[in-house]
């Protein structure tokens, strides 16, 4: 269970951008509790701090304010438990594709790293390519690998910060449903940021749409929808049409 | 397997090694057109006497008074010493960058203390050290190894003080979300990504390490290059200075041949502009 309490996050120096009224409080009083095995989608425009709130989460940024809890201990930096994928592959570009997997397990006997590697390769259906470099791979292969880079260390939670906005929409909904056969088998709870609406209402259990300025949570939408959801259904795309009145993009 | 990949690239072991082996080396003769050409032009002028051989002799000449040279082992012994001479400078001068811009370039504190002393040292012109270094060392080995471990030192160090503030900070995330312990962070993506600034600044130090060995050497030397050159002028031989000159040439390009070879190997990662020109003309 991912419980974040009364979370606020202001950037810069606090005291010094009090003086000078130039507070940016990029977060303010957020509460959300994610359960076991939830997917839990955070919606809303550029700066409404989504993004922050998952960094904060991983335990990459720190809180101003309040508390973040994995299971009941507080986070205070990135953990094993934790898998994160970002908007760009973030591949080194000096390591194959099976190098850069195994950045999550240096810890572990090597045996156990190639085997967990070939796997977690295989999943994301890339053994083709596990000797590949990141030059030689489509931008679709490329955030598979880190896919399996954040699943390898077979995390009870994994974090996903518009993974999948810089992909075309055929790729993309392809890699929707890889995460999701992928999320069935392993049950990790997942949280992600998208503005991609229909993205949000095709994989969530929740939805919550985010307002900035200072960010908090402005509305929380269960999806009762039953999986597999076509994106033409009726039911998404009301679903849809609220979520985007709830953005309030006028 | 989940979903079946229709992704498809091309690997490199796909493209034939000894293909592209045949164009490496056809595009180094390419290279070797304009000297070539503007040796027989020099023939021919020199043949011709349009130049007076006096100042200008025969590249024939010039070879001739080489090889009589390198028959008496008088000139290998010169190329010795001076390869030696810069081989230690450079081993010093870019030991001493490598281990400053480390420490420079991974502390703040020790950046903010050391970093501005260093470049206010950047500022003095190399070759104003050499009175002192004289005054200290003498003219022996020992001033002339520092001068050109001084000229060695600063691009590198700048390259790779830059290259290390360089890194990607997305990169160093990854690194953290995966739990990296201090020593895979350098060995596995700090080092590696500071490797092309470092590598550009090991080339440009290298031929500033051959620039500044001639310097030592003009300011006084019974043996080297350098030495020779001098000997050149006072006897009145310029195919002497030229086939020193021709030396420095070939012995600058080999040496940052090696470097460039090692870079290649070391950055073969890379995704450049170079590669795909390369394969363009191919």
């Amino acid at each position: 269970m991912l419980e974040i309490s009364d979370v606020g996050k202001v950037f810069g120096d606090p005291a010094a951008a009090a003086q000078a009224g130039l507070v940016h409080h990029a977060l303010d009083g957020v509460d959300l509790t994610v359960g076991q095995h939830e997917i839990v989608s955070l919606v809303g425009t550029s700066g409404c701090g989504k993004s922050t709130l998952l960094r904060i989460a991983s335990g990459l940024d720190l809180p101003t304010t309040g508390r973040v809890a994995l299971d009941g201990r507080a986070v205070t930096g990135p953990t094993p438990e934790v898998g994160m994928v970002f908007q760009e592959p973030r591949l080194m570009p000096w390591l194959t594709v099976r190098e850069n997997v195994r950045l999550a397990l240096l810890d572990l006997p090597k045996a156990e790293q190639d085997a967990r590697i070939a796997e977690a390769i295989e999943d994301v259906g890339l053994s083709k390519f596990i000797d590949a470099y990141p030059r030689q791979l489509s931008g679709g292969m490329a955030q598979r690998t880190a896919i399996a880079r954040a699943l390898v260390r077979q995390p009870s939670f994994l974090l996903l910060d518009e993974p999948f906005s810089a992909l075309d929409s055929f790729t993309r909904q392809k890699l929707q449903q890889h995460l999701l056969a992928l999320w069935e088998r392993s049950r990790f709870t997942m949280v992600f940021v998208t503005h991609d609406v229909l993205e949000a209402v095709s994989l969530s259990d929740r939805i919550l749409v985010m307002r900035g300025h200072p960010g908090r949570i402005h509305r929380e939408i269960r999806v009762e929808i039953p999986r597999p959801r076509a994106r033409t259904a009726p039911e998404v795309r009301a679903l849809e049409e609220e979520i985007v009145a709830a953005l309030d993009l006028s | 397997m989940l979903v079946e990949t229709v992704e498809r690239r091309a690997l490199p072991g796909w493209r034939g090694t000894a293909a592209k082996a045949a164009v490496s080396s056809a595009s180094h003769l390419k290279g070797l057109i304009v000297p070539l050409v503007l040796a027989a032009v020099w023939e021919i002028a020199a043949r011709a006497e349009a130049i007076p051989a006096y100042l200008l002799p025969a590249p024939s000449e010039v070879l001739a008074e080489l090889s009589a040279l390198a028959e008496g082992g008088e000139l290998w012994e010169h190329i010795a010493v001076t390869v030696w001479r810069v081989a230690v400078g450079f081993a010093v001068g870019a030991g001493a960058a490598t281990l400053l811009g480390a420490l420079t370039g991974s502390s703040r504190l020790l950046r903010e203390l050391l970093d501005p002393t260093i470049q206010a040292l950047k500022a003095v012109p190399s070759l104003a050290w050499v009175p002192l270094f004289i005054l200290w060392f003498g003219i022996f080995e020992t001033s002339k190894v520092l001068l050109i471990a001084i000229g060695v030192f600063f691009p590198i160090y700048l390259n790779l003080v830059t290259g290390i503030l360089g890194t990607d900070r997305k990169l160093v995330e990854v690194a953290r979300v995966c739990g990296l312990s201090r020593f895979d962070l350098v060995r596995r993506v700090l080092i590696p990504a500071t490797l092309p600034s470092y590598l550009t600044g090991l080339r440009a130090g290298l031929a500033l390490g051959w620039m500044f060995v001639i310097a030592a050497e003009l300011m006084g030397a019974s043996k080297g290059l350098g030495f020779l050159m001098i000997d050149g002028q006072m006897t009145g031989r310029p195919a002497v200075i030229i086939g020193a000159l021709i030396l420095f040439a070939l012995a600058g390009k080999a040496s940052d041949a090696l470097l460039e070879a090692a870079s290649k190997r070391l950055l073969s990662w890379q995704d450049g502009f170079g590669e795909t020109q390369e394969t363009r003309n191919a």
